[in-house]
């Protein structure tokens, strides 16, 4: 039988491709949210990520900037060498003395992070006369309950975990870069090596083994408090911190709801 | 002087800081390459957007350009992804956009809107429009081009009167459908930067309205320029009917747009929020040239003067003068245009998110990220946007009556 080749039936055939197209990458889509659930994490087999959540708090007044921490994770984590790519970093505030007869209750704020102040820090250039104030704030991934740098992976190559961590999967992230774009806090960085994003984990292959992270694991001053709050121990250091102090978080008017908490912080850490 | 990794291949880079910046945030991430991805897409959005006035608005004065807008359009659209494509760290993952789409996410809308807009509008639209010359032109060429055109003609030889009339009025209805979509292409693209909220140059709601309005510009100035230049390498005279509805629209469109981008300024200094002082910094010092200079004088005050003096005194000026006015208008607008998203995409990484200080940017020659791909990527349309005028808009007469002839049945529709 000879095909009748009439702009009908053309019609039809487009019709139906592109309905295919639609409905098949429907299909796909739904496959992928349930695939997000059983994404490959470098936990280790028989982990149970809803039995936990993990969180971590620090404490300005206690850090000395000595910048093991920083050390600690570029080694345990492999992060590219290089003073632009750090999963943890730590920044020095100097916040200056009002000029004499200013109507300000505070000076001028210099903010420094020399190699991620993984090197420790050099004398302030400041005279010490001039200095009202200074302190070390580290930073990290702030694991926020609304991540924007989930909201905005373009393939869900970044997700959050049901124990309170946003992971990246390396081998899925298509290395566009959004997300970085997205993360208020400069906490992600483009890795030069694997370019896919990358960031801070918790060190989640240590955390779900009973470890804890790196950072915490070398703080000679205890200003990086981590602990699990569904399964507190006795003591708990991290559930005697948030009871103890009062609390803060980063960019609170973005809603991204970040999950880290910074005790004894100053209205200039931005 | 600090050596690093830059695309694997060590560069020495001197990055000079201002102030503080977070240390992942010293080198930018998005480079020319992604200015010039919404730039292209402006560019097919707005050439759209000209070809519909004709088709859908009725505006007949604009008919002699209807198929070379949309052959532009064409040929941008077809570019329009690989700037992406070569950003991206890993490439060959690029179709997990559309095969596991992240719904709240707009970049993972791109290969939809993408797909929607070439396959469901201008293909569709092109082949409706095209469907009669290409049953024509089949017959009577041989060679390779006859090929061409039987394949296009995809069996269907049917030129009968109320199949023609079907088809007008199917093109139509695209173009129609093909408005919105085309808002939504640039709107969209307009949106990525719009909704990072990290972002506050970025973080905007205008920014979708801007980058629309942007784009019609844009691709009007390029169907302006690519007229004309084709008109001049024809040796053929300019409608000038078509360049005065041209340049009307032109000058409209970017009113709107200057309207829109001083609101948003307006918006910001009144607002005064705690960005503003970096923002103030950004625009006086690091963008002086390519926002100040570029971008509102010479992309749009000059070309705002030129031909707001050509709707006033239409009478008083030669038409030759005209001629000189709309094509250095339309370069002028296309430059600023491109240095509208230089300051968006570039401008939006040179200031630290910690609102203390900026980083600098200095274009690499060669490499994946480096001005020579974007240059050869700009002028890739052009080159497909040749063959396509070679191949569909011939400059023969017998063929150009016929053309005239089918846009005269689309008028009537």
């Amino acid at each position: 039988m000879r095909t009748h080749f009439t702009r009908r039936n053309a019609l039809h055939g487009l019709m139906g491709a592109l309905g295919g197209v639609f409905t098949l990458s429907a299909a796909r889509a739904a496959k992928a949210a349930v695939q997000k659930v059983f994404v490959s994490t470098q936990a280790p087999k028989g982990y149970d990520p809803t039995q936990h959540k993990w969180l971590m708090a620090l404490d300005i007044e206690q850090c000395i900037g000595c910048g093991l921490c920083v050390e600690a994770c570029k080694t345990e984590n492999h992060v590219p060498k290089g003073s632009s790519y750090f999963r943890t970093w730590i920044e020095r505030y100097i916040i200056k003395r009002p000029r004499p007869g200013s109507s300000e209750a505070r000076g001028e704020t210099l903010v420094d992070s020399p190699n991620g102040g993984m090197d420790g820090f050099p004398p302030a250039l400041v005279p010490r006369e001039e200095i009202l104030k200074s302190f070390f704030v580290p930073k990290l991934c702030n694991l926020c309950a609304h991540s924007p740098c989930v909201q905005a992976c373009p393939v869900g190559a970044t997700f959050d975990t049901p124990d309170g961590v946003v992971l990246v999967d390396p081998n899925y992230c298509i290395g566009c870069g959004f997300c970085i774009q997205a993360c208020p806090y400069g906490c992600r960085f483009m890795n030069p090596e694997t370019k896919t994003a990358e960031k801070c984990t918790l060190c989640y292959h240590r955390i779900t083994r009973g470890l804890k992270p790196a950072c915490v694991e070398v703080c000679p001053t205890e200003a990086r408090i981590f602990g699990d709050l569904k399964n507190p121990v006795a003591d708990d250091p991290i559930q005697k911190f948030i009871e103890k102090n009062k609390l803060q978080s980063l960019k609170p008017h973005l809603g991204t709801e970040p999950r880290v908490m910074y005790a004894g912080m100053d209205k200039e850490v931005r | 002087m600090a050596l690093e990794m830059t695309n694997s291949i060590p560069v020495a880079l001197m990055t000079h800081i201002d102030g503080y910046v977070y240390p992942n945030e010293q080198h930018l991430l998005w480079s020319v390459l992604i200015v010039v991805y919404p730039y292209v897409t402006g560019l097919v959005a707005g050439a759209f957007i000209m070809a519909s006035l004709v088709r859908v608005f009725n505006v007949r004065e604009l008919e002699p350009v209807y198929r070379l807008s949309l052959l532009t359009s064409f040929a941008f659209l077809l570019v329009a992804p690989l700037p992406l494509l070569f950003h991206l760290g890993h490439p060959e993952r690029s179709l997990q956009v559309m095969i596991t789409p992240h719904l709240s996410s707009p970049m993972a809308m791109f290969g939809f809107v993408y797909t929607w807009y070439i396959m469901a509008v201008l293909l569709l639209e092109l082949w409706f429009d095209y469907r009669k010359d290409f049953v024509e032109w089949s017959k009577t060429e041989t060679g390779i081009k006859g090929v061409i055109y039987r394949l296009f003609t995809v069996g269907v030889n049917d030129l009968s009167e109320r199949s023609l009339r079907l088809d007008a009025r199917l093109a139509k209805g695209i173009t129609i459908i093909g408005i919105p979509s085309a808002f939504l292409l640039h709107g969209y693209v307009g949106f990525i930067f719009g909704s990072i909220k990290a972002n506050p140059w970025w973080g905007n709601v205008l920014m979708p309205i801007i980058f629309i309005f942007s784009a019609i510009v844009s691709g009007i100035a390029l169907c302006v320029f690519v007229y004309m230049t084709m008109c001049w390498i024809r040796r053929v005279a300019a409608d000038d009917h078509c360049l005065d509805a041209m340049g009307k629209f032109l000058f409209y469109a970017l009113v709107v747009d200057f309207a829109i981008e001083v609101l948003d300024w307006v918006h910001r200094l009144y607002e005064a929020e705690e960005s503003v002082h970096v923002l103030k910094q950004l625009a006086s010092g690091k963008l002086f040239y390519t926002l100040l200079v570029v971008q509102v004088c010479l992309g749009t005050l000059v070309p705002f003067l030129l031909l707001g003096a050509t709707q006033l005194f239409q009478k008083a000026i030669a038409m030759a003068v005209r001629r000189r006015i709309y094509f250095t208008s339309a370069l002028l607008i296309m430059v600023g245009v491109l240095a509208m998203r230089w300051n968006v995409v570039i401008g939006g990484q040179l200031f630290s998110k910690s609102l203390r200080g900026f980083t600098t940017y200095k274009m690499e020659l060669g490499g994946q990220e480096g001005w020579l791909v974007s240059l050869l990527l700009m002028l890739l349309p052009f080159v497909i946007l040749w063959v396509c005028v070679k191949l569909f808009l011939p400059a023969r007469p017998a063929l150009a009556e016929n053309a005239a002839a089918a846009s005269a049945v689309v008028s009537r529709v």
